[in-house]
């Protein structure tokens, strides 16, 4: 009798850990990817190269050097840094947000032109961020409460195991309907997202194409945002990242704004 | 002597440069605004037609950086050959401590092409010539210190020569003129120079300001000889100096902004000289949002009153245009992005609700690569004839600008 119990519990035991694995919400999911993603290390910075390419192949190069603090957790409040490149016309320009979860941005830009810092209204965070396929979510993160996430199923996405994950906007004012996002179990972070727009067709495809382990942090250095219903894709090169360099707080003020110090924009 | 000693710092500087990473840039455009309306005064059909090239350096080292924008322009109407330094300064960056050195374009304040507490010179001419947005402001010879201790920001900018906002030339804009017939006019510059210092820091979650000038109007006033039969007039600059704030930040759904300034005209302090301005207030409010992507809307809203208006009134003599004693304008700016943002809509319209003076200016610009950009627009002017736009009802423009980034 007593064998039987042992056998029997010997028998459920590997169940009962991969129940646990498994036991992850899609909220836990999404939430871990976010810090994964978007809140590795103290700060973060990267030069940063998109090609926006239409559907005849046509080329705009965007080009800038992103800064990026944490002021907390992950999944708190933010502060970026953009200093930009390229085009020409936008050259000096400079932009900053202050990222609140939960709450509007706040944001500023220095044109150059007219040496002005302008404040800039930014309640629309599903617009297109410097006229790419991203959005600015997609950039610096959407609101986990904004959706409700739920683990539809696991799958590989090439040989690496991933959580399938399928999140609804909890409110009617976004672009897309619903989508799903795979996201790596071992590392997690999101290694492809399919979007559907609110009629459920496809919209809008991510993909991480390059993985790179940047002081110990996988860091997706390499991934295109692609418009499935207008054929205009946006390709990212993260170049020169680096983690934990130690950016002061006040980067983020009007004065660097205006004048960027070099040390940090190269 | 600021442009000499930006000069020799520049050469100074140079052997360092090899030290310090150098950039040259520029660009080469084309800018022509054709007339609508009518003709010029001096019969011309054009307001603006030129070709311009521009050099940029760019040197920067650890603490210091060089910038120096040269321009170089053929006038077809007349002022042929131009050359300009737009800026030349060298900046060097201390711990909490700034100072940047030379001709520099400073731009303080919230307005959208209304000015409260921007007190550096401009171009009225450029606008009005349909020239692109950076021919607005000129740059001023001065010091600018910058001092960043934690409980707030500070810059003062200290400038030994004064340098005057660029008015519409009276050869291509029909410009109001109460007395016609005197055609013996001088100019009379200010032999000093004018000091701004702007404060400002984070108050919950809003970009709060304070501005003080002293130095003198931007723009001149025009003092005949003698009333009742003059023989020459002089324009000059008369003494101001500011006190103004500002405040800008999140309200709703946009931003809001908020600026005061009190005029202080220190040549006429009771307000019975007519030919100097009356010492005033302006207030200003703008909000701006953005409804859907790509698209933003800002309104303006803005007033000027003047402080000694019985005076004014007592002494303005009989045929000259009367002023209210309160002035209310409202603007609003439309601006929408099409083609992921390669092609820009905007349109701006101002309009004053007492006397009518409107101002009107549509624009499409398009970036044909990531180096060549165009942009097709028109300015519309109206109102009372000696209205700041009215004066230029005959000075619609249609206007082209092309350039090419190197």
């Amino acid at each position: 009798m007593k064998h039987w119990l042992i056998w029997m519990i010997a028998a459920l035991l590997p169940l009962a850990f991969t129940s646990q694995a498994q036991a992850f919400s899609g909220e836990e999911v999404m939430k871990k990817s976010q810090a994964a993603f978007l809140y590795p290390g103290k700060d973060f910075k990267a030069r940063v190269v998109m090609k926006l390419i239409n559907k005849d192949g046509q080329e705009r190069v965007r080009e800038m050097t992103m800064l990026r603090k944490n002021m907390g957790e992950a999944g708190g409040d933010q502060k970026y840094f953009m200093y930009f490149f390229q085009p020409s016309d936008v050259k000096d320009m400079t932009f900053m947000i202050h990222k609140y979860p939960a709450r509007d941005d706040d944001r500023w830009m220095f044109i150059p032109a007219i040496n002005m810092v302008k404040r800039i209204a930014a309640q629309d965070k599903r617009s297109s961020f410097v006229g790419s396929d991203f959005t600015y979510e997609d950039v610096s993160g959407r609101d986990i409460e904004d959706d409700t996430h739920v683990v539809e199923r696991e799958e590989k996405v090439d040989d690496r195991d991933c959580y399938v994950v399928k999140s609804t906007p909890k409110g009617a004012d976004s672009d897309f309907g619903y989508k799903f996002t795979w996201v790596d179990k071992a590392n997690f972070l999101p290694l492809k997202e399919e979007q559907y727009d609110r009629k459920g067709a496809r919209y809008k495809e991510f993909t991480a194409d390059e993985i790179a382990d940047v002081k110990g942090i996988p860091t997706a250095v390499k991934r295109t945002m692609k418009n499935l219903q207008t054929g205009h894709r946006t390709e990212v090169a993260y170049l020169k990242t680096g983690y934990g360099l130690g950016i002061e707080d006040n980067l983020f003020t009007e004065r660097f704004l205006r004048q960027p110090p070099r040390k940090w924009v190269d | 002597m600021l442009r000499t000693v930006t000069l020799f710092s520049v050469l100074l500087l140079a052997p360092l440069a090899v030290l310090a990473e150098v950039t040259l840039s520029g660009f080469v455009q084309q800018n022509t605004a054709f007339n609508t309306a009518g003709q010029n005064p001096d019969g011309r059909h054009y307001k603006w037609l030129e070709e311009r090239a521009q050099i940029k350096l760019d040197a920067t080292g650890d603490a210091w950086r060089l910038l120096a924008k040269g321009d170089l322009a053929y006038d077809h109407l007349g002022r042929q050959n131009e050359s300009e330094l737009r800026e030349g300064y060298i900046d060097y960056a201390g711990g909490n401590w700034d100072l940047r050195l030379g001709r520099q374009v400073i731009t303080w304040g919230l307005g959208d092409l209304v000015f409260v507490n921007d007190f550096f010179p401009k171009d009225h001419e450029a606008l009005f010539a349909g020239r692109p947005l950076e021919y607005l402001k000129r740059g001023v010879d001065a010091v600018k210190l910058g001092a960043y201790p934690e409980f707030a920001s500070f810059e003062l900018v200290l400038s030994p020569d004064f340098r005057e906002s660029r008015i519409p030339d009276a050869r291509r804009f029909r410009l109001y003129d109460p007395m016609p017939t005197v055609v013996n006019r001088e100019t009379v510059k200010p032999e000093e120079g004018d000091v701004g210092l702007r404060a400002y820091r984070d108050v919950a979650g809003y970009d709060a300001a304070l501005y003080l000038y002293r130095g003198f109007q931007r723009t001149p006033s025009m003092r005949p000889d003698n009333m009742t039969a003059p023989t020459r007039i002089t324009y000059f600059y008369p003494k101001l100096s500011v006190y103004g704030a500002s405040l800008s930040g999140r309200a709703g759904e946009g931003v809001l902004s908020l600026e005061a300034a009190y005029y202080d005209s220190r040549e006429d302090r009771s307000g019975d000289d007519f030919t100097v301005p009356n010492s005033q207030t302006r207030l200003l409010a703008g909000y701006q949002i953005q409804p859907v992507e790509d698209v933003s809307l800002g309104f303006q809203y803005y007033a000027e009153t003047m402080h000694d208006y019985d005076a004014y009134l007592a002494a303005l003599p009989a045929g000259f245009p009367v002023e209210k004693r309160w002035s209310h304008t409202v603007t609003a700016r439309l601006t929408q992005f099409f083609l992921h943002q390669t092609l820009r809509l905007s349109a701006y319209a101002s309009y004053n609700t007492g006397n009518g003076d409107h101002f009107v200016n549509p624009e499409l610009r398009y970036s044909f690569t990531d180096r060549v950009w165009g942009a097709a627009g028109a300015n519309f002017f109206g109102g009372k004839p000696w209205g700041q736009f009215g004066q230029l009802a005959r000075d619609d423009n249609v206007y082209l600008q092309a350039r090419y980034e190197f």
